[in-house]
């Protein structure tokens, strides 16, 4: 057994708050710039340019890569032999709040979602846990901004739907995010499970290295083909026009009922931040 | 361009790329909504319209070294709704990203307006070319406040041009 302060746990989401909203994560920072050195339209190359170098300005001058330092969403393993010595869930929106107010973050959060009365803060957080056979606490913290969380989509459909159905939907939710929502896109797609936890696995999709591909050799082919038709709607870096629209696709399964078939689908803008430690 | 340029804003064409020297007034969905009322209700609004620039901005404070942090545009089309009234009221140029509603871009003819967009997502990029930032009005509402940007060969791109024509297509 080891023994977790809370403390530890909130200096840790801190630290993962200020690198997500700093550093822009290396491999979608590759992946735009590999997209600007291909054959890609002068315009467009223009743009990704301007988001490779700003993703530099905001490293250099720490500045957030994005004004919308978005809605902290913390993905906790929990180790069974860890003992967390204090609140767990106040220790995280605690560390989100020192992350937010030290690095002058915006205030982000409206606790008064209908009435709107609040003056925006900082927290909470949305916080996702999973309890694991070790003795350790592995937390990834994704600032998810809205401008592509609005752009989300997500269907039930007939467990007998073609792929082609799936793909008319996931086409769909693509083009209707569009211009407003940031382009190039990482698009992060969940079947199955039930309809939460197919949002779920949208969401955490997008925390798979935009360059690596489906372990299952079916979802991975399904992958480069989505990202292949993405990429034909010619909605291009910043809404332009050209190429690319997305730079990757990543699909994530899980059993489901025989009665049907969740699909959900959560775009990203290409500012994807997230950060990731062990405690 | 300058802020002394803004009445040639109606000669741009959509698709015109320009950096430009003058001076936004940030706005997004709070601030829009309150404007509205104000107008629906016949009162005087807290500032001018009137050859004005608003941008659909919230943007992250500034500190000791720099007027203001990351300052990107915001979505523009959930100010679509909002829009229309304050074009009419002179409302020249409107900053942010993506497309806009039929209406809007009509009101856009209608009143010799202009929409532009800058680089979405470039918050960092954008915040070093804002040379001064000052709350104008509604403080309670925080980054979505009416904050007064001066901005310094801040990129923008004609989106809408004052004879309706446009960079996207339509939504709706």
């Amino acid at each position: 057994m080891k023994t977790i302060k809370p403390e530890q746990i909130e200096d840790k989401v801190a630290a993962l708050c200020a690198q997500a909203n700093f550093r822009l994560r290396p491999d979608v920072l590759s992946a735009l710039k590999a997209a600007a050195a291909g054959p890609v339209s002068a315009g467009s190359r223009e743009a990704l340019l301007a988001i490779v170098r700003n993703a530099e300005i905001a490293r250099r001058k720490k500045l957030a890569i994005c004004q919308d330092t978005g809605l902290p969403v913390v993905f906790a393993e929990v180790g069974l032999k860890a003992v967390i010595d204090g609140d767990f869930k106040k220790a995280v929106n605690k560390g989100i709040k020192k992350a937010y107010v030290q690095n002058m973050f915006r205030p982000s959060i409206q606790t008064d979602p209908l009435g709107r009365a609040d003056r925006p803060g900082f927290y909470p957080g949305i916080l996702h846990v999973e309890l694991v056979p070790n003795d350790r606490i592995r937390l990834t913290v994704m600032p998810k901004g809205f401008g592509s969380e609005n752009k989300a989509g997500l269907k039930m459909f007939n467990p007998t739907a073609s792929s082609e159905e799936l793909e008319k939907f996931i086409l769909s939710v693509v083009k209707n995010a569009g211009p407003d929502a940031c382009p190039p896109f990482i698009v992060g797609i969940g079947v199955g499970g039930t309809q939460d936890y197919a949002a779920l696995m949208a969401k955490k999709a997008l925390l798979r290295p935009v360059q690596r591909r489906s372990r299952k050799p079916a979802i991975s082919l399904w992958e480069k083909s989505l990202l292949k038709k993405i990429n034909k709607l010619g909605i291009g870096p910043l809404g332009l026009g050209g190429s690319p629209t997305a730079l990757a696709v990543s699909v994530e399964t899980a059993a489901t009922h025989i009665a049907g078939l969740p699909l959900a689908v959560n775009v990203s803008c290409h500012a994807l931040r997230s950060a990731e430690g062990i405690i | 361009m300058k802020m002394s340029d803004i009445r040639k804003f109606r000669n741009l064409k959509a698709g015109q790329r320009f950096l430009f020297t003058g001076v936004f007034y940030t706005a997004r969905d709070q601030a829009h909504k309150r404007l509205s009322e104000l107008i629906r209700e016949g009162k005087k609004l807290p500032f001018s319209l009137e050859e004005k620039i608003i941008y659909y901005c919230g943007p992250n404070p500034g500190g000791p070294d720099r007027p203001i942090g990351a300052c990107g545009p915001t979505t523009s089309s959930r100010m679509d709704a909002l829009t229309v009234p304050l074009l009419n009221l002179g409302l020249t140029a409107m900053v942010g990203k993506g497309r806009r509603s039929p209406a809007v871009r009509a009101a856009i003819k209608k009143n010799k307006a202009v929409y532009f967009v800058t680089y979405a997502g470039c918050g960092a990029l954008l915040a070093e070319r804002v040379s001064s930032c000052r709350i104008v009005c509604f403080p309670d509402l925080g980054p979505e406040a009416v904050y007064e940007l001066t901005v310094e060969d801040f990129p923008l791109i004609t989106s809408i041009d004052s004879r309706g024509g446009s960079i996207y297509e339509p939504t709706g």
